[in-house]
């Protein structure tokens, strides 16, 4: 019974899988190669390699996405909320709003505190 | 449908195996997104697509993108070397075979797995797993749902507090 449900998504994830095998061998099996030692070299905008391929990344990513996952978080628990919306009525409605606003003190924090800024 | 989670479960041991064996700290967090995903089809066998697609949002989607940065931030090359039992690694195994004989303990003691009380297979599909878990968690439970919010304020300041003192 649940085979039929999520066949759509099994089609999609097997559609994903061939598009991507396919395109990924045809670059590799009918792209032109011309090798040379020059080319084969690594390079960075033309300058000689300075450091490793992986660099360290600014904290600013850490925080922004942290951020993101709180409220990602926030938003799954109103998803049932969003299911259940007329069945709950104002009773529901209030009790989202309590939620709403005790969070939106976080987000008003974060924005003074300008962790919402990119400098 | 069994054949399902037996692919599934091997495909989820084995890449949460791939995890532990890769030298890439990177392959290791791919690894743990294949994991996660192999996890979230079993739950949509198990009938709780709520969970199934929270699994998907939050862990394969917010909490690795979490586990990149960290990554990336740390930078850490991979060197080739061997893992040696210094004592972090020690007091870590320890943690990990104590967290294994609770979970088995739990599956050896007589607890009830399965449906419980009024919320049979029939009762949840019939509702729909979401609209049942927001019945009980804008009902029942309205409590521990606007201690979450707090929770979730903790978080947003604590993540603010700490990392703008490290920027200034």
């Amino acid at each position: 019974m649940i085979a039929i449900e999520y066949l759509p998504i099994l089609i999609l994830i097997g559609l994903g899988v061939v598009f991507a095998t396919i395109f990924t061998l045809a670059g590799i099996l009918i792209g032109p190669k011309r090798r040379g030692q020059n080319k084969e070299m690594p390079f960075e905008s033309g300058l000689p390699s300075d450091g490793l391929v992986g660099q360290r990344y600014d904290v600013k990513f850490y925080m922004t996405a942290l951020i993101f996952l709180i409220f990602d978080v926030e938003i799954v628990f109103l998803y049932p909320w969003a299911v259940k919306f007329r069945e709950m009525g104002w009773f529901g409605f209030a009790e989202v709003l309590i939620f709403m606003v005790l969070l939106l003190f976080g987000l008003a924090y974060a924005w003074k505190k300008g962790a919402l800024e990119w400098e | 449908m069994l054949l399902t989670f037996y692919i599934l479960g091997t495909v989820s041991v084995l890449s949460a195996l791939g995890v532990l064996v890769c030298r890439s700290p990177v392959y290791s967090a791919m690894s743990l997104v294949c994991s996660f995903f192999c996890l979230g089809g079993i739950y949509i066998l198990m009938n709780v697509e709520f969970v199934a697609v929270i699994q998907i949002l939050v862990y394969a989607g917010a909490i690795l993108v979490l586990f990149l940065f960290v990554i990336m931030l740390l930078n850490i090359v991979p060197t080739g070397e061997s893992v040696r039992f210094n004592l972090p690694v020690l007091i870590a195994f320890g943690i990990a075979v104590g967290l294994f004989a609770q979970i088995s303990g739990l599956f050896l003691g007589d607890i009830q797995f399965g449906p419980k009380d009024v919320y049979t297979a029939e009762a949840i599909s019939e509702e729909g797993s979401i609209g049942l878990i927001g019945r009980l968690l804008y009902g029942e439970f309205v409590l521990p749902f606007e201690a979450i919010s707090i929770l979730l304020l903790v978080a947003v300041i604590g993540a603010v507090i700490i990392g703008k003192r490290r920027l200034n």
